[in-house]
């Protein structure tokens, strides 16, 4: 048998979009927005950002208790993470189109401080962003994982190093950290270990979960996070193994419709089984479900609301007015040919005070915070609320402004 | 317009892209199809440097005469700049966005004379 050579390669290590990857290179047109738009006088927060945290996995292990789990991961070699982590079928790079997916790990950077900090600056500073919630993204999937133990021991690992060697040492990142929402025993005991942590705002709930967010044995979780001040996000992912997903062929098809479908499930049962008269002091935000499925919920549950009122007897006003108190993360937000729908979409939703600028960078489909300031119908006073304000409120942040703005500043 | 010296004609290739900046503006230029095509190196969708990513074929799908999908395949014949920040891909013969022709790269005159490029800008 004769196999045809692969001569198709359009992106090999070899191309110089990848050989000579730097991050502030690949920004640099994103820098000059930054300052072209005078960024430097406006405090920006990006809610939701991400790393890839499979890179320190050895480092991660080190801080599990269990040492046969530990072994497990240790022994798949530095960047094994057969299981422990769930990993998705997809193609986020595109092929390699998106060349910072191969080009990341050949990004040098200096001994100090920790590698994710350094990267995570040079976006930052190059974006204009201030200050940033840091995720991380394979383990967008751990909720998944069929050992609920493997969950919580990784989720642990996770809250502990990620505490300890990214948000001791530098106080421009933040994080709402891993909840096993899976375990509501073990996701009580985070709560408490983690949420006085320098850098904590908050608490992440990750995509597909095995019991529905409004399930009984939940309720201590949500009084122990309003106890402690503290919101939930509920982080979307796409599952392609969800059946309601599974004739899909393409990941384009999966990723439009599942990022969104699962915040609108968990959102359905959140505010029809009355969590928000539950727990009025829990404050929610919901992310990377982009916006037009807002609009899309309000409608639909308003309208089977009058109807059925008996179905959701908690309710005191319509799901859409819940909906409206709750917090969004903006990306990825819809932009192509719909400047009235966007603007519909912002009124709705109350977006001056309840959205919250997100890049979700360094993933395919990130967004600048020029998809929030250059938008027409905005007012000054909008832009920086959705650009850092609402952040600020809603994690009782402390603004760090970035050293390049400080000195900007200075210079008039 | 005038005119300006943008590099050497040796220095153009027809596999990488050559990245020159000219008043403050980069702009790509690459040989294609035994043409020159300069393009300002911003993307009109959020700004990305849209010269400096991968080349790749226009994706097709091949049919049988029944219109049953048999496989895809690449079609060299229409080569594409493909944006590395979010993927948007941009027909390299005219600049157009394979997505929706309306939008398109902004496109340089240039001329090759005495062994020199020139570009209007
Ligand atoms: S900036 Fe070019 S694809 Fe988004």
């Amino acid at each position: 048998m004769s196999l045809t050579g692969n001569t198709m390669n359009f992106s090999t290590d070899n191309d110089p979009a990848i050989k000579e990857f730097n991050t502030t290179k690949l920004l640099k047109n994103a820098r000059k927005q930054a300052e072209d738009r005078n960024y430097k006088d406006f405090f920006i927060c990006d809610v939701d950002s991400h790393h890839y945290e499979t890179e320190a996995l050895p480092e991660i292990l080190q801080y599990m208790d269990d040492p046969v789990m530990r072994h497990l991961g240790l022994s798949a070699g530095n960047v094994g993470r057969a299981g422990l982590i769930p990993q998705a079928i997809g193609s986020q790079d595109m092929a390699g189109r998106v060349t910072r997916y191969a080009g990341r790990n050949k990004e040098v950077v200096p001994e100090k401080p920790h590698r994710d900090i350094t990267l995570t600056r040079r976006w930052m500073d190059a974006m204009g962003v201030d200050m940033a919630c840091l995720f991380p993204t394979p383990m967008l999937l751990l909720a998944t994982h069929p050992q609920v133990e493997v969950e919580v021991a990784m989720a642990r690992a996770y809250n502990r190093w990620l505490c300890e060697r990214i948000l001791e040492e530098d106080k421009r990142i933040v994080s709402m950290v891993y909840l096993p929402m899976n375990e509501p025993h073990e996701a009580e005991k985070m709560i408490d270990e983690f949420a006085e942590k320098k850098g904590v705002v908050g608490f992440l709930s990750t995509g597909y979960l095995k019991r529905p967010v409004h399930d009984s044995v939940n309720m201590r979780i949500y009084a122990k996070l309003e106890e402690h001040g503290m919101p939930l996000g509920f982080h979307a992912a796409y599952h392609w193994a969800d059946t309601s997903l599974a004739q899909l062929n393409k990941f384009i098809s999966v990723h439009a419709l599942g990022f969104s479908f699962c915040n609108i499930i968990h959102m359905t049962n959140w505010v029809l089984n009355g969590m928000p008269e539950r727990f009025p002091k829990l404050n929610t935000m919901w992310i990377e479900s982009g916006l037009a499925w807002v609009p899309f919920l309000m409608q639909r549950l308003d309208n089977e609301y009058m109807m059925r009122t008996s179905d959701a007897p908690l309710l005191k006003k319509k799901p859409s007015d819940y909906m409206r108190e709750m917090f969004y993360s903006s990306q990825p937000i819809e932009l192509v040919d719909n400047k009235e729908a966007l603007e519909v979409t912002f009124k709705m939703m109350n977006a001056e005070s309840q959205l919250l600028y997100s890049s979700d960078y360094p993933h395919w489909d990130m967004d600048l915070p020029s998809t929030i300031h250059d938008i027409p119908f905005l007012d000054e006073t909008a832009k920086r609320n959705i650009l850092g304000g609402n952040a600020q409120k809603l994690f009782n942040l402390d603004p760090v402004m970035s050293e390049w703005k400080l000195e900007a500043r200075k210079q008039g | 317009m005038p005119e300006k010296l943008l590099c050497a004609s040796s220095d153009l290739s027809d596999t990488t892209v050559k990245i020159c900046e000219v008043d403050g503006v980069e702009i790509g230029i690459i040989r294609h199809n035994g043409d020159v095509v300069a393009y300002k190196n911003v993307c009109p969708h959020q700004g990305g440097p849209v010269c400096e990513g991968l080349r790749m074929p226009r994706v097709c799908v091949e049919f049988d005469d029944q219109q049953r999908a048999l496989q895809q395949n690449f079609d060299e014949s229409e080569m594409h700049f493909v944006c590395p920040w979010h993927g948007w891909e941009f027909k390299m013969e005219t600049g157009e966005a394979v997505g929706d022709p309306k939008i398109r790269l902004k496109r340089y005159k240039v001329t090759e004379r005495d062994g020199e490029v020139y570009v209007e800008i």
